[in-house]
C-alpha cells in the first residue's frame, strides 16, 4: 500500500537547538499511527512541519508517493492535511457552523451576505456524516472541551482532510468523552483517513493505535506495532538515553524535622487528593508529563490558586494559605516556571528585584526607601549566589536566564523562606548555567531548607532529587527513592491512568 | 464530576450570554418608570422627543464605537472625527457653495478616509488601537481648527440643511408624534449596522477578530484587510454623526466633540459589549445610549445639579462593567 504521507530525512534547527535530526515518519490510509516521545522529543515540531506551520530545513515530504512542498497552513489544508492543536483554536464567541466554515462561508447577494441557511445545512451534513448529535448553531463557548474537539474535527474534515493530526486530543477529556472520540476515530479509519495520534497515555495507544513511532531528542528511534509491543519496550525506547550525570548523594534525613507537610490537597481535576511531606535539608523532585498537575499543586500550596480541600503544615503547625501573602508569611517561596511573567520585574534593576518581597524592611521611619542598605544587601547576595552582573544597578532583563533565576532565588532567600518550590528551574538555561543552578539547590538544601523541584526533564529529576514524587492527571501516583531509580519506573507511574489506581478515597471524583 | 464542571446549567448559560442585555433593558425601563413617577413632566411627548434627539448623535457614534470594540480594539477618535466631518461638510457647503448631497457625501467620505488611516495604523503598523486612535483624535481635533480657521461655519446659505436632523418626516403622517429625522437616522444606521454585523462576511470577521484573531488568520482569512474595513465603516458612521450634529446646531463648531468619544464608549459598555472583543450587539448599544440620555434628562428634570449628573453616569458605567466582569467570571467557572 502506498503511504498517504511519507516524511524522510526531515531536518529542522531553531537558533541554538537542533530540533529534528533526519527524522522519518509515515502514515498509511486507514491507519492510526501514534507518535510518542518525552516532552521536547520533537513530535510537535515534526507535525508542525507536516501541517505547514514550520518549514523544514531539509528532507522530503511525499503525499501519495508524490513529493510536495508544504509552505503554509492553508496549503496543508488544501493538500488534505488537517491538524487539531492541543490548544483548540476555535472562536469562542461564534457558533459551531460559523467556526467550521470561517473564511469559506457560503455567500449570496453580491458575495457579501452570508448564506446562513446553507452554512448551517452544510454543517449539519458534516455532523451527520460523523454521527454527531450537535446543533450547528450551538455557541462554541457553551460546549465541553470534548464537543469543541468534535467541532475541530468537523472543521478539519470539511477541508476533505485525508490526514488528520491530533496533538494530545484526550488531555482534557474524561473516560466517556474519550470513548466518543475513539468512536469517531474508528469511523474515520474505516473511511480511509490516516490519523497521526500524539499522546503520552500507554493504555490509549493499546486501544486505538495500529503502529507506534517513538522519537527521542529530535531523533527517530523506531516504529513498532502497537498491539504486540509491550509497554515496557515502548517506554525504554522513549527514555533510552544514557545518563552522564552522577546521581546525588542522598543525605540521611531519618531524624530531620518535617518542614512542609501537605495532606489531601484537592482542586478540581487538576489536583486530586495529593499528600506528601518534605524534610529539612531534603530535595523532593516532582516528575510527570506536561499537564500532570505538578505546577497546579505548587500554585495551590503557594496560595496562587485556592484549594477546595486539604491541609498544609509548616514546621508541624497548620497554616491557612488563601493567597500568596499567607504562603510567604509561612516561609514558602515559589519560583515560577515563567520567570519573566511572574518572577521578575525585568525592567527594574537587580537590587530592586532582590528586595521586592521584603521591601518593608528597607523603609525609613519617614517612609523613604533606604537605597544604600538595599544596594549593600543586593551586593551580598550577588556575591553569595555568584550572580554575574556588572552591578546591582543592572536591569534584570540584560542578565542571562541562569542569572535571572538566581536573582529570583535571592529574593526568596532574603525573605527567609525555609520552603522553596522551584518550577522548571532550568527551563531556557544553557548547560553550564544548569549545573550552577544544581549546585545552588544542593547548597540551599545543605543549609537546612526544604526544596521542591518540579521538572519535566527526567535526568534533572534523577540528578537532584533525594526522593521523587510522580504525578499523573492530578493524582500523586507514587513517591520513589532518589538515586538509582530507573527512568522506566518513573515513566510507568507518570502514565498510570486513574482506572488502575482508583481507591475508595478518590472514588467519588472518578 | 467533570461533566458537571464543563456543562453549564441552562440558567448559567443564559446568565453568560444574555443577562447583561436583559439587565440593561430592565434598567432602561426602571429608569423610565422611576422618572415618570418622580415628575409628571418626564412622560410628556416633547420631553420624550428631546431625549431621543439627545440620544441620536451619541447613539450613532456609539454604533461606530461598537464596531471597533467588537474586533477587540477601541476607537478614541469618534468624537473628534465627528467634528472634523462636520467641518468638512461646512467647507463644502458654505465655503465652496456645493449642493447639499455633495456636502453630506463629502463628510461621510472624510470619515471613511480617517477610518482607513486608523485601521491601517492598527492592522498593518501594529500600533495598539488605543494609541492609534488617540493620535488620530488629536490630529483630527487640530485639523478641524486649522481648516475652519478656529471659527464656527454656519449653514445659513444651505436651505434644508437643518431639516436633516431637526425636521420631522413622521409629523406628516403622525402629527401628534413629531419624531425628528435625526432619530430616524439613528435607527436606520443602527439597523443597517446590525444587519451587517449579523449577516455579512464583514460582521462575521469582526466578531472572529475579537474572539481569536490568530485562529482567523490560521483559517486563511486576510484578517488585516477586514480589520481596516471595520475601522473604515466606523469612520463613515462618524461622518453621518458629523452631518447630524452640524444640522442640529446649524453650524460646524470646530472646538466641539471633546468627551463625545467617552460618552460613546460608555453607551457601548452599558449595552453589554465586551471591551475585550468578540461579543456585543447594536441593540445593546442603542439601549446603552438611551439609558444615558434618559438619565441625564431625568436628573435635569428633577433639578439635580449638572455636576451630580456626571457623577451618576460615572457610577452607572462602573456598575455596568462590574456586571460584565461578574458574568465572565461565572462563565469561566462554569
Amino acid at each position: 500500500m502506498t503511504p498517504l504521507v511519507s516524511m524522510r530525512d526531515i531536518d529542522k534547527s531553531f537558533p541554538g537547538v537542533h530540533a529534528l535530526k533526519s527524522v522519518q515518519f509515515e502514515v498509511l490510509p486507514g491507519e492510526v499511527h501514534a507518535l510518542m516521545g518525552e516532552n521536547g522529543a520533537g513530535k510537535s515540531t515534526l507535525m508542525k512541519i507536516l501541517s505547514g506551520v514550520y518549514s523544514k530545513d531539509a528532507g522530503v515530504i511525499e503525499l501519495d508517493g508524490k513529493s510536495v512542498n508544504v509552505t503554509s497552513p492553508r496549503q496543508a489544508q488544501e493538500l488534505g492535511i488537517g491538524i487539531i492543536h492541543q490548544e483548540l483554536s476555535l472562536m469562542r464567541d461564534l457558533n459551531a457552523a460559523q467556526n467550521i466554515f470561517i473564511g469559506r462561508e457560503p455567500r449570496s447577494a453580491g458575495n457579501f451576505v452570508i448564506d446562513e441557511k446553507r452554512l448551517n445545512a452544510d454543517t449539519a451534513k458534516l455532523f451527520a456524516a460523523m454521527h454527531l448529535k450537535l446543533d450547528p448553531k450551538v455557541q462554541v463557548e457553551s460546549l465541553t472541551i470534548a464537543k469543541q474537539q468534535m467541532v475541530e474535527i468537523a472543521k478539519a474534515l470539511s477541508h476533505k482532510s485525508r490526514v488528520l493530526i491530533m496533538d494530545e486530543p484526550t488531555a482534557a477529556l474524561n473516560d466517556a468523552e474519550i470513548n466518543e472520540l475513539f468512536t469517531i476515530i474508528r469511523q474515520l479509519k474505516a473511511e480511509g483517513v490516516g490519523i497521526v495520534y500524539i499522546s503520552h497515555k500507554m493504555d490509549e495507544l493499546k486501544r486505538i493505535a495500529d503502529r507506534v513511532t517513538v522519537m527521542r531528542d529530535g531523533e527517530y528511534v523506531g516504529t513498532v506495532p502497537a498491539a504486540d509491543t509491550p509497554v515496557e519496550k515502548i517506554i525504554s525506547m522513549m527514555v533510552g538515553r544514557a545518563i552522564s550525570d552522577e546521581p546525588p548523594t542522598i543525605p540521611d534525613l531519618k531524624d530531620a524535622e518535617v518542614l512542609l507537610e501537605v495532606k489531601n490537597l484537592n482542586r478540581g481535576r487538576e489536583v486530586q487528593d495529593v499528600s506528601f511531606s518534605v524534610k529539612k535539608g531534603e530535595i523532593l523532585g516532582f516528575a510527570g508529563l506536561m499537564g500532570a498537575g505538578r505546577t497546579e499543586v505548587a500554585r495551590v500550596i503557594f496560595g496562587a490558586d485556592s484549594m477546595q480541600s486539604g491541609e498544609i503544615f509548616v514546621h508541624g503547625k497548620k497554616v491557612s494559605i488563601k493567597q500568596p501573602r499567607d504562603a510567604v508569611r509561612a516561609g514558602i517561596g515559589y519560583l515560577s516556571e515563567d520567570r519573566k511573567q511572574f518572577g521578575l520585574a525585568t525592567g527594574m534593576d537587580v537590587a530592586a528585584n532582590i528586595v521586592m518581597a521584603s521591601v518593608e524592611r528597607f523603609i525609613s521611619p519617614l517612609g523613604v526607601l533606604k537605597n544604600k542598605e538595599i544596594r549593600d544587601t543586593a551586593r551580598e547576595y550577588i556575591k553569595q549566589l555568584t550572580i554575574r552582573t556588572p552591578s546591582e544597578r543592572q536591569e534584570t532583563r540584560f542578565l542571562s536566564g541562569g542569572n535571572q533565576q538566581k536573582v529570583v532565588v535571592a529574593k526568596w532567600l532574603l525573605r527567609d523562606c525555609d520552603v522553596l518550590i522551584f518550577d522548571e528551574p532550568t527551563r531556557g538555561i544553557d548547560v553550564g548555567a544548569k549545573s550552577e543552578i544544581y549546585k545552588l539547590l544542593n547548597k540551599l538544601a545543605e543549609q537546612g531548607r526544604a526544596i521542591i523541584v518540579i521538572s519535566s526533564e527526567l535526568p534533572e529529576i534523577l540528578r537532584l532529587s533525594h526522593r521523587i514524587a510522580v504525578m499523573c492527571e492530578g493524582r500523586l501516583t507514587g513517591i520513589l527513592p532518589g538515586g538509582d531509580t530507573p527512568q522506566e519506573e518513573i515513566m510507568r507511574l507518570a502514565t498510570q491512568r486513574a482506572s488502575a489506581t482508583t481507591t475508595p478515597a478518590n472514588g467519588r471524583a472518578a | 464530576m467533570s461533566a458537571a464542571i464543563s456543562n453549564p446549567s441552562p440558567a448559567a448559560a443564559l446568565w453568560a450570554t444574555g443577562a447583561q442585555k436583559i439587565l440593561a433593558f430592565a434598567g432602561l425601563i426602571f429608569l423610565v418608570i422611576g422618572f415618570s413617577l418622580a415628575s409628571p413632566n418626564f412622560m410628556q411627548t416633547s420631553n420624550i422627543i428631546s431625549i431621543l434627539q439627545a440620544a441620536s448623535v451619541n447613539g450613532v457614534l456609539a454604533v461606530a464605537a461598537t464596531l471597533v470594540i467588537i474586533t477587540g480594539g477601541i476607537d478614541l477618535s469618534v468624537g473628534a472625527l465627528m467634528t472634523f466631518c462636520a467641518v468638512i461638510c461646512g467647507v463644502l457647503l458654505t465655503y465652496m457653495g456645493l449642493p447639499l448631497p455633495i456636502g453630506v457625501a463629502g463628510a461621510i467620505l472624510a470619515g471613511i478616509a480617517s477610518g482607513l488611516c486608523s485601521g491601517t495604523f492598527v492592522a498593518k503598523l501594529k500600533v495598539p488601537p488605543f494609541i492609534a486612535t488617540l493620535g488620530m483624535m488629536l490630529i483630527l481635533r487640530g485639523l478641524s481648527l486649522v481648516i475652519s480657521g478656529t471659527r464656527p461655519i454656519y449653514f445659513n446659505d444651505t436651505p434644508g440643511f437643518t431639516e436633516i436632523a431637526t425636521g420631522s418626516i413622521v409629523r406628516n403622517f403622525l402629527p401628534f408624534l413629531p419624531i425628528p429625522n435625526g432619530v430616524l437616522i439613528l435607527f436606520a444606521v443602527a439597523g443597517i449596522t446590525a444587519y451587517i454585523l449579523g449577516r455579512t462576511i464583514l460582521g462575521r470577521y469582526a466578531y472572529a477578530l475579537g474572539s481569536n484573531e490568530e485562529a482567523l488568520r490560521l483559517s486563511g482569512v486576510n484578517a488585516d484587510r477586514w480589520k481596516i474595513g471595520i475601522y473604515a465603516m466606523a469612520g463613515g458612521i462618524c461622518g453621518i454623526a458629523g452631518v447630524l450634529i452640524a444640522s442640529r446646531l446649524n453650524s460646524a463648531q470646530p472646538a466641539l466633540g471633546m468627551g463625545y468619544e467617552l460618552d460613546a464608549i460608555a453607551a457601548v459598555v452599558i449595552g453589554g459589549t465586551s471591551l475585550s472583543g468578540g461579543r456585543g450587539t447594536i441593540l445593546g448599544t442603542l439601549i446603552g445610549a438611551l439609558i444615558m440620555a434618559v438619565l441625564i434628562n431625568g436628573l435635569r428634570i428633577l433639578s439635580v445639579a449638572q455636576e451630580w449628573q456626571t457623577v451618576v453616569t460615572g457610577s452607572i458605567i462602573i456598575l455596568a462593567v462590574y456586571i460584565d466582569i461578574l458574568r465572565r467570571q461565572r462563565a469561566a467557572a462554569a
